[in-house]
């Protein structure tokens, strides 16, 4: 309702002679969209602090530094050995992601919701903890083969799930218009389903390729590599500055052409679906005599992905017995990894709704600018986020050097991309009418789009979160690096331990880390399960 | 005084200009309708009204009161507009009461629910029910329950009807007029269907390629359009070339009184079909030569020469020439289309 209204001169003429005549400062439009904007411009400038800091080092360094350091061999091989992983690794978890998506959500397959929960498994299990169980199994699996295996069995629900999840929310009408115009079942995947998926796909698509770009244990124990692992071996062996950070600046590079390759490939076309009430139950395929090829797909990709590493985590516990079981250490680091999980799942899920929200509603120039903001930190190096942590508050802010906060923030500018692309994936669904209505009956901009758009995208949310969490339980460099003294998380205790070789004694952290992780997983697929009725 | 006055309103996106200087008002206590083709700017329109967009030039009184403007902007929430959505926008999250009572200042307020779908013609007992179990009308009535819970000023019907079938359509029109003017809310609806703007409308305004064409009654428009397009917009129309004489115009049809006031000279005269009577013939008339005549249940399509030109008319059946020749003859007075 109007309130306090003041009355105006009756003839609009006379308004219009007053406004002109009055030198008043232009008044404040106050849009809908400036709150969030503000808000997703601060998150987005926090999180170019890191690259701000590289810009400083590179500048700093001088050109002929620079020159000598980035145009060398030695660069343009890493290069290559990137490209080749990222090349390989796409495509093939595109294909397999949808492929195995389409097969638990759309088929008449018995048990696909545990088969679900298995392609999801993998979460559970850190790459570094992949590589090295696959390690001491297939020492012979290493080099390109290795590094393409690893990063496929461990990054593929990246992919999976979105389209898992977008295939579960997909209105059967567009399938059944489509057939009703005489179009196959498989016409109808490629011409009505599967454009349809385009976004989650280069979501998890993307995902997947920072994550190549970023991960440092995988490649470590599979020899092979990367601008992460040479800038962590540059840090580590001369402490000097100027390389490590300008092996960074080449890898912001790559970061930068694949998120423009995925933003052309997503186009910004809006999937909302028009139209009031929830959608019905998508229909299921009968596969009939490629019931057991389904099958037998489902079960390698299982065997490989959760088998191996089970197997050879069982194998340790059984050599270790119960001595290895230091329930006061365990413990310690158990409850630490459920703080840092929780506490940085929830910060950096809220820190992403702004832009989320962003990118649905009001896609442009600028916001895209924003989100590149947002995304391109989650592919720099847990390294180059924890360097650019610790030379800045060292130099501007010591009494955060090492303390909760500072690690938290880390973890917010890693895992932002992970909040953000489950985010907006889930909130293109809710339609924008909901929101005018909301605002219609009296609801401000920001209620309106709680109560609206968040509560529908409520699973989303809650995906999110699950995923930053799990990422923030798995993360190992940065936390390696800014955990403040005396800290020990389960990843933490993991690598040191393996670092003494002492793979028997790992074994209970590994097994806690997946056994932790697995609710987190089991609670995602619930929530995403669940349809948008209250 | 106008309850609602749009002055000079423009809006454009990139390039392209949805809304140029249109100027409206619209008097409390009557139903507007916005007709318009598709891309014609309606829609925005509406939604500047609402409040989802600001305009780039131009201001719009509500009330007394500027709510966009140079002088202030007043955000959607604030300005007591309601609207129904092109599909009702139910909140999929939340029941049938649960929706009614989203705007309410007390939502467990369950009586007021119940008075408010009895008033749209629900029965109560679907209060518990979500959305997803509505077929479409019960869907769009729900809508408006929960639109008028606010006891808005003004309401803004985006299409409601458009996805209702046509016996449904009609049904919903005609109670949501009852109700918007037993409540005395002053409705604006947003439509492309003519037909539907007539019938429903006190007020019709024009819009085409972002300028408001013509406002008036649904009588003025459909008899007096100022434009070519605005006359076959709203219905079939006889567009003939004649030439004014003292009040009176000259035409292949034959002659047609016009305004007093008009000027001598030519001029282009627009007759509505009904206008147009083919009786039986008789010597001295202005005679039309049957060249076609296709029966269509109540109206038969005649085609028919007159003085070298040729014409479609739409007949009444029970008198309609089937062949040879008929005498024309013209009723009231012929609407000049200014140049």
């Amino acid at each position: 309702m109007l309130c306090g209204r003041a009355k105006r001169p009756e003839s609009p003429v006379l308004s219009g002679d007053i406004a002109a005549s009055l030198p008043a400062p232009r008044p404040l439009r106050l849009s809908q969209r400036s709150g969030v904007f503000a808000l997703a411009a601060l998150v987005a400038g926090l999180s170019l602090i890191p690259l701000g800091f590289i810009v400083v080092v590179a500048v700093t360094s001088g050109w002929d530094e620079m020159m000598r350091l980035v145009f060398r061999p030695r660069v343009l091989d890493l290069l290559i050995h990137t490209i080749w992983l990222e090349a390989i690794t796409l495509p093939v978890a595109s294909l397999l992601g949808v492929g195995l998506a389409w097969i638990t959500e759309r088929t008449m397959l018995r048990g696909t919701r545990w088969w679900g929960a298995l392609m999801v498994a993998p979460l559970a299990v850190p790459a570094f903890v992949q590589s090295y169980a696959w390690n001491s199994v297939f020492p012979q699996l290493h080099g390109l083969p290795g590094a393409v295996t690893i990063s496929l069995i461990s990054y593929l629900p990246f992919v999976y799930l979105p389209v898992a999840a977008q295939l579960r929310r997909l209105d059967p009408a567009l399938e059944d218009g489509a057939a009703a115009l005489g179009t196959g079942p498989a016409a109808i995947f490629w011409r009505v389903v599967l454009p349809q998926l385009r976004w989650p796909i280069c979501a998890g698509a993307l995902l997947v390729g920072l994550h190549l770009l970023g991960e440092y244990g995988l490649f470590v124990l599979m020899r092979y590599d990367t601008f992460a692992t040479a800038i962590v071996d540059q840090f580590e062996s001369v402490y000097n500055g100027p390389a490590a950070n300008l092996l960074g600046g080449v890898l912001v590079l790559c970061t930068a052409a694949l998120i423009g390759l995925e933003t052309l490939l997503r186009g910004d076309r809006r999937y909302a679906r028009l139209g009031a009430g929830a959608a019905r139950q998508p229909v299921r395929h009968d596969l009939g005599r490629w019931r057991w090829p389904a099958v037998a797909l489902l079960a390698v990709v299982a065997v490989l992905s959760v088998g191996v590493t089970l197997a050879t985590l069982l194998r340790w516990l059984w050599i270790g017995g119960a001595a290895i079981w230091r329930v006061d250490q365990i413990g310690a680091a158990l409850g630490q990894s459920i703080f840092y999980a929780v506490l940085a799942g929830a910060i950096t899920t809220l820190l992403a709704v702004p832009m989320a929200w962003l990118t649905v509603r009001a896609p442009g120039k600028l916001q895209r600018g924003l989100e590149a903001a947002h995304l391109y930190v989650g592919a720099l190096p847990g390294i180059i986020v924890a360097l650019a942590l610790v030379s800045i508050t060292v130099r501007v802010a010591l009494p955060l050097y090492q303390t909760a906060a500072t690690l938290i923030f880390a973890y917010v500018l890693m895992f932002l991309p992970r909040a953000l692309t489950g985010l907006r994936s889930s909130m293109a669904q809710a339609p924008v009418e909901l929101e005018r209505a909301a605002m219609s009956l009296g609801r401000s901009p920001l209620v309106a789009i709680w109560q609206t758009t968040m509560r529908l995208a409520a699973p989303g949310v809650a995906a999110s979160m699950a995923l930053v969490a799990l990422g923030v339980a798995n993360e190992l460099t940065g936390t390696l690096l800014l955990a403040p003294n005396g800290t020990r998380t389960l990843a933490t205790k993991f690598w040191a331990l393996t670092g003494e070789l002492d793979y028997v004694a790992a074994a209970p952290y590994a097994v806690l880390l997946i056994v932790l992780s697995l609710p987190l997983t089991v609670l995602l697929r619930r929530q995403a399960d669940r349809t948008l009725r209250a | 005084m106008s309850l609602l006055s749009l002055f000079g309103v423009s809006k454009r996106y990139g390039a392209v200009t949805a809304l140029d200087r249109a100027t409206l008002s619209i008097e409390p206590g009557t139903l507007t309708a916005i007709v318009g083709a598709s891309g014609s700017g309606k829609t925005t329109l509406l939604r500047l009204i609402a409040g989802f967009e600001m305009p780039d030039e131009g201001s719009i009184m509500f009330d007394d009161l500027q709510i966009a403007g140079p002088l202030r902007v007043v955000p959607a929430h604030k300005r007591g507009i309601g609207l129904v959505a092109q599909e009702g926008a139910l909140f999929p999250h939340l029941s049938v009461s649960g929706n009614v009572g989203f705007g309410m200042k007390s939502r467990s307020d369950h009586a007021a629910v119940d008075a408010l779908l009895e008033a749209v013609e629900l029965d109560p007992a679907i209060r518990t029910r979500m959305p997803h179990e509505l077929s479409g009308g019960q869907q769009q009535r729900v809508a408006l329950a929960r639109a008028l819970a606010r006891r808005p000023k003004l309401l803004l019907l985006d299409e409601p009807f458009s996805a209702l079938d046509a016996g449904l359509r009609a049904n919903m029109r005609e109670m949501v007029k009852r109700r918007l003017m037993e409540e005395g809310v002053t409705g604006i609806l947003v439509t492309h269907d003519q037909q539907e703007a007539l019938s429903f409308a006190d007020q019709l305004a024009v819009l085409e390629d972002g300028h408001v064409v013509q406002a008036g009654s649904p009588r003025e428009l459909y008899l007096q359009p100022r434009t070519e397009m605005l006359a076959k917009f709203l219905g079939d129309a006889l567009l003939i070339d004649g030439m004014v004489r003292g009040g009176e115009t000259d035409t292949p049809l034959g002659r047609v009184r016009v305004g007093r006031a008009t000027a001598d000279g030519p001029a282009r005269v627009m007759l509505r079909p009904e206008q147009v009577r083919l009786v039986s013939w008789s010597e001295g008339t202005p005679t039309a030569e049957i060249i076609s005549a296709s029966f269509e249940g109540p109206i038969t399509m005649v085609k028919f020469r007159a003085a070298g030109l040729t014409y479609t008319l739409k007949v009444p059946s029970a008198d309609a020439p089937l062949q040879g020749r008929a005498s024309i003859v013209l009723i009231g007075t012929g609407h000049i289309i200014p140049q």
